[in-house]
């Protein structure tokens, strides 16, 4: 695990400045999720129309909702409902994307024209309309929606690991070890796929940042996370009609997405300077 | 360049039928009956196999999808459950407030990253460059709903200079119908301006490094000169392609960014049929947003090897 390779990856990493700011955030994102599966400073679901829409206090760091509800906890909650979509739909991506690519790439022929051809076809469509037509189908709520996310990253994942792996199965060592009589399945899962895993992970964060998103305009639109499911897109959503009584409503959960997301794209980018150093010096 | 066209244009046939064969089969695969769907599940069955007959879900579906696809063909759209009338009659009404609302934002965004893009790349790795990519990296993690909440705070809310939403309509006035698009256009141009500055940016310093740039600057041409002249002509060709696959994203933040601001468009149309389980609608709407998306593309397509003789016919 430290051999040199690794150590030297360490070292240029924690001198890059959106690497790290990234990664803080979205450690930050991961610890404020964690936390809140045990402790939150109030019960984010309980309603206590006694304390309606108060300002921020000691006792309520970001006030109250129109519903008595502790901002600061609901936010928190939040967070799970935004990794937990970030995790499965990226995860579907990967497991279905990477799949389809790397069959693509092994088979090649009308195999690949075919998969690629398929992926254009989804590409057709901007991601969030087909999630809304899909959610809208299948019906609302956090499983679909995640569910929805998930199959519109999956020709991103298709084609990235298409394209990747076209490049390694061209090197001089594939040759080789096709020519020890290796299998492509084999080739696949013991060269194409460790080479390519870099690639796959700098797109994983990317696509995190962009399932959060998608998710919390799904919920913003009612067709995503569903009451009491504490959820910043909704959080979102219901402070539109309190915009002139609680303006505030609508600034901190737009506030908890903008660090995630931005944590996440920092991340993105960071990692992949590291891992191509070319593109590095290019941007 | 005849044949890199015909080649370009059975592409384009065959992926509007593919995207034409998703959005019909995603409606009909999935489980549970439309008409079901569309009257909910303690309507009696009586009532549901009459929507059946009259949507004609008791025919096959390659029939019903050849048909479909036909009546799409000759511009008969289907009719809309809800509202008893031609999708196509509710679509022209829309697209009339959809369309200028995405060029608008399309040229606010085009505005601003050109301008930041290039501003960037001239001050490279320096303040200006540092500050501007911060600002790009903030504007692409904003979502669109989020910035147009604040836009309504502090425009409408707060100044009180643009209405907190609706469309005035176009028959009240140009000034006045582009003053209630303003707030939507700019909360939709953030996102896309944001990450068309960043590929400005890298496309203009790309093309910087190029021999003949450093040629032109040998041959004694000033540094604005050579940005004007051979930079940023060579620039552009990328920035096209971009700008072509952002107008179908701007086209799908209308979805969203429309129902925040109560304007009715297309997408509000898509959400209220959605919620109205009106699926006629949907599938209609859908087709056609993605119809659009592919012909951008196409277009986008052949402008990249007008304008890059290089890439013709070959390559591209």
């Amino acid at each position: 695990m430290f051999n040199k390779k690794n150590i030297e990856f360490l070292k240029r990493a924690i001198k890059h400045r959106s690497f790290i700011v990234g990664g803080s955030m979205t450690l930050l994102l991961i610890f404020c999720a964690f936390i809140s599966l045990f402790w939150t400073p109030w019960d984010p679901i309980k309603q206590n129309l006694l304390i309606r829409h108060s300002p921020p206090s000691w006792e309520h760091l970001l006030g109250t909702d129109q519903f008595g509800r502790d901002i600061f906890s609901v936010i928190m909650a939040g967070s799970q409902n935004s990794i937990s979509v970030g995790l499965v739909s990226v995860s579907i991506g990967i497991i279905f994307g990477v799949s389809i690519g790397l069959l693509a790439s092994t088979k090649r022929g009308w195999v690949e024209e075919l998969i690629m051809r398929l992926c254009d076809f989804m590409y057709a469509f901007p991601a969030i309309l087909l999630a809304i037509m899909l959610v809208a189908t299948i019906g609302q709520g956090s499983i679909n929606a995640m569910v929805a996310i998930g199959i519109f990253s999956i020709p991103v994942f298709a084609r990235l690991t298409r394209g990747a792996a076209n490049a390694i199965w061209a090197r001089e060592y594939i040759l080789a070890s096709r020519s020890a009589g290796k299998g492509l399945f084999r080739i696949t899962i013991e060269h194409v796929l460790p080479n390519i895993l870099s690639v796959i992970i700098v797109q994983a964060t990317i696509q995190f940042a962009l399932a959060i998103l998608a998710e919390a305009a799904l919920s913003f639109l009612g067709l995503g996370a569903q009451p009491p499911t504490p959820s910043w897109g909704r959080m979102l959503s219901e402070a539109r009609s309190m915009i002139y009584l609680n303006p505030w409503l609508a600034v901190y959960p737009g506030i908890a997405i903008a660090i995630s997301v931005l944590g996440l794209n920092l991340l993105g980018d960071g990692l992949r300077d590291l891992v191509d150093p070319r593109l590095a010096r290019k941007r | 360049m005849s044949i890199f066209l015909l080649k370009r244009f059975f592409t384009f046939i065959v992926t509007l039928l593919g995207a034409s064969l998703l959005t019909f089969l995603s409606l009909e695969i999935l489980p549970g009956d439309p008409a079901r769907v569309i009257l909910g599940i303690d309507a009696p069955q009586s009532a549901v196999d009459a929507l059946r007959l009259q949507l004609g879900l008791d025919r096959p579906m390659v029939d019903r999808y050849f048909d479909w696809l036909a009546h799409l063909l000759t511009g008969r759209f289907g009719v809309s459950y809800t509202y008893n009338v031609p999708v196509m009659d509710l679509i022209k009404h829309r697209i009339g407030i959809t369309f200028p609302l995405a060029i608008l934002s399309m040229l606010l965004s085009v505005l601003v990253a050109l301008i930041l893009g290039i501003y960037a790349a001239s001050r490279h790795n320096k303040i200006g460059d540092v500050s501007v990519m911060g600002l790009s990296q903030l504007g692409i993690s904003i979502p669109n709903f989020w910035l147009a909440l604040l836009l309504i705070l502090f425009f409408a809310v707060n100044l009180g200079w643009f209405s907190s939403g609706g469309f005035v309509g176009w028959d009240k006035g140009f000034i006045k119908s582009i003053q209630s698009l303003i707030l939507p256009a700019i909360s939709l141009a953030t996102v896309q301006g944001a990450i068309l500055a960043r590929f400005t940016r890298s496309a203009v310093l790309e093309t910087m490094r190029e021999d003949y740039v450093r040629t032109a600057r040998a041959k004694g041409l000033t540094r604005r000169g050579t940005l004007w002249k051979h930079v940023l002509r060579n620039a552009m060709i990328p920035v096209i392609t971009i700008m072509g696959l952002q107008f179908a994203n701007l086209l799908a933040g209308t979805i969203i960014v429309e129902e925040v601001f109560a304007i009715p468009g297309l997408g509000r149309l898509i959400l209220q049929a959605i919620s109205n389980r009106d699926i006629t609608v949907v599938r209609d709407v859908v087709i056609l947003l993605a119809a659009l998306v592919v012909f951008i593309n196409f277009v986008v397509d052949v402008l990249y090897a007008v304008i890059d003789p290089r890439l013709k016919p070959q390559d591209v």
